[in-house]
């Protein structure tokens, strides 16, 4: 190419060298709108939830929607304390990563580590066949398999639960955790573990001293991923833990989540321009905010605590 | 020489990958306290010999060693042996230099934490790197980054990582190949300097190098027929000026390899 361009043979080259200029404009155009059309539709999600939203407050004061624990614009009496949904869905979140988190990572290390090159080709995609699972299947395995178990183990525990809802959920973003926190201990170069066995490491000590925390970075994004996927997972909270929005940390007892609300209006008959119909853009833009929140505290988190080879 | 003079010994030692041999029947014997050089064309097996002191090959599941490897009489190979122990003994620095992303000091101490080490923490680290001649260009920056460094201060910071465990040999796999021309004089200095007190191995490409440091050669070969066996070992000083097989003489004036 860069041939053509010392020598263009007279008369066609200068055509060709415009038409290519053209070409390369109209690419770069191209390529630009695409990029420009996902901002915009991004930013038109946040316009038609800001406006809502204001909408929303303008009815409710902003003070009461963010401090009060009492959460009915279904009924006659309203009470706005989005509170209520925001510890179902903390509590749900929170369960389900101690599950996720100390399984995933020991996956992880087991996969990176230890396991014959053979298990791991076999292993690692069925992992990833979890992921690709229907989140409504996880939500009747919830309703249908779990919770009998777990109340087959105590009394106490309602029909609808956080508890089951939240192992579920666990389970579900479990291949995540595992397979993004392998791929980032695998990417830590070899000599990093040759040096560690040189000095007379043991396998565990290799892993735990110098693989994993040369890999923390891409283990925590794989940790915060997994948590802003465990706060927006919708189907699974929505059919196995309650429609009872209820500010507890109890996980035996049926709570709401910040999404399953949202879709319980969204196919209820909340009529359009109503308050409960408003509701759901609060809830929702809150919903924004936090995961918002959780993205920034990740790309913080990461930078200050890699520990960076090369 | 008498037996006892040699620190490591190998004895019909050979190495496959697989069905692959890459080290023929090689019987060595290593001075104590005093350089070995191994040197030899790309692919002879120099690395892979140098690994088999501190059963490094271990790692790599397709490896087999067949032989002996004494180290002062006691078969490195023998079923008892547990090679992190032997890890302890004899330490390795690497082509590349590999520090931990960690603190200089975290990479010194690397060593002795994990052996269990129960004294003071901060004079190992101090004599250690006084002993790697690193210790007046770091002394004020303990705790930054090892990655800060240089690439020179990096493998000088490797040697003293394994100092750090006290080792009585150390071996060495092209530890200046990625380093300029005054971080190798410096790394050869401080072997010199080492040498009183530990018995070093070093595979280098670098013929210089190996007719510079080394008090004792040894030249591996392949053949079209043969790889990875020894031609001839000896003084470096009559290797490098009256070689008595002639493979080696092409070899080290630069006739191939």
């Amino acid at each position: 190419m860069s041939k053509d361009v010392v020598s263009p043979p007279l008369g066609r080259g200068t055509r060709n060298a415009w038409k290519r200029k053209f070409l390369e404009r109209a690419i770069a155009i191209l390529l630009f709108l695409s990029s420009f059309l996902s901002i915009l539709i991004t930013a038109g999600i946040v316009a038609v939830l800001l406006f809502e939203a204001i909408t929303f407050f303008v009815d409710v004061s902003f003070l009461e929607f963010i401090t009060g624990t009492r959460w009915t614009p279904l009924f006659s009496s309203k009470q706005f304390g989005v509170l209520a949904l925001v510890a179902g869905t903390t509590l749900t979140a929170v369960l389900a990563m101690v599950v996720a988190l100390p399984l995933g990572l020991l996956s992880a290390i087991y996969l990176s580590e230890y396991s014959p090159d053979g298990v791991r080709r076999l292993v690692k995609p069925i992992l990833e066949v979890l992921a690709g699972i229907p989140t409504v299947v996880y939500g009747y395995f919830a309703l249908l398999f779990v919770t009998p178990i777990l109340r087959g183990i105590s009394g106490d525990i309602a029909v609808f639960n956080a508890l089951s809802a939240s192992i579920v959920m666990g389970i579900m973003i479990l291949p995540m955790v595992s397979s993004l926190s392998e791929d980032a201990m695998r990417a830590v170069p070899r000599n990093l573990r040759e040096a560690a066995y040189a000095l007379g490491s043991t396998k565990l000590e290799v892993s735990t001293l110098v693989v994993v925390p040369a890999a923390l970075s891409g283990i925590m994004s794989a940790f915060i991923l997994a948590v802003s996927r465990a706060i927006g997972e919708t189907m699974i909270v929505t059919i196995a833990a309650g429609q009872n929005p209820s500010f507890t940390l109890n996980p035996f007892v049926p709570i709401e989540t910040m999404t399953a609300y949202i879709v319980q209006v969204s196919q209820g008959d909340a009529p359009a321009g109503s308050i409960e119909f408003k509701t759901i853009f609060a809830v929702a833009l809150l919903l924004f905010a936090i995961t918002l929140i959780m993205n920034l505290l990740s790309q913080y988190v990461v930078s200050r605590f890699r520990e960076e080879y090369e | 020489m008498l037996d006892q003079d040699f620190i490591l010994q190998t004895r019909g030692l050979s190495v496959y990958y697989d069905s692959k041999i890459a080290v023929t029947d090689v019987n060595l014997n290593v001075a104590r306290n005093r350089i070995t050089s191994i040197i030899g064309p790309s692919g002879c097996g120099k690395s892979t010999l140098l690994r088999c002191f501190n059963r490094m090959n271990d790692l790599i599941p397709s490896a087999r060693v067949e032989g002996q490897v004494l180290f002062d009489g006691l078969d490195l190979y023998g079923p008892d042996v547990d090679p992190t122990e032997i890890r302890y003994e004899i330490g390795m620095v690497f082509q590349r230099p590999n520090p931990f992303p960690k603190s200089i000091y975290d990479n010194v101490a690397f060593g002795p934490r994990i052996n269990g080490f129960k004294g003071d923490m901060d004079e190992v680290v101090e004599r250690s790197l006084v002993r790697a001649a690193l210790w007046d260009e770091v002394k004020d920056r303990l705790k930054a980054s090892a990655l800060s460094l240089s690439g020179g201060q990096q493998q000088r910071l490797c040697i003293a990582r394994a100092l750090a465990v006290e080792p009585r040999v150390i071996l060495m796999d092209e530890p200046c190949s990625a380093l300029d021309p005054f971080a190798t004089l410096a790394i050869e200095e401080l072997m010199r300097e080492l040498s009183e007190d530990y018995s070093i191995i070093i595979v280098t490409h670098n013929m210089q190098q190996a007719a510079r440091v080394s008090h004792y050669t040894a030249f591996l070969m392949l053949e079209e027929t043969r790889v990875g066996f020894l031609v001839e070992f000896g003084e470096s000083r009559k290797i490098f000026t009256n070689p008595e097989d002639e493979r080696t003489e092409a070899y080290i004036t630069g006739r191939f390899g």
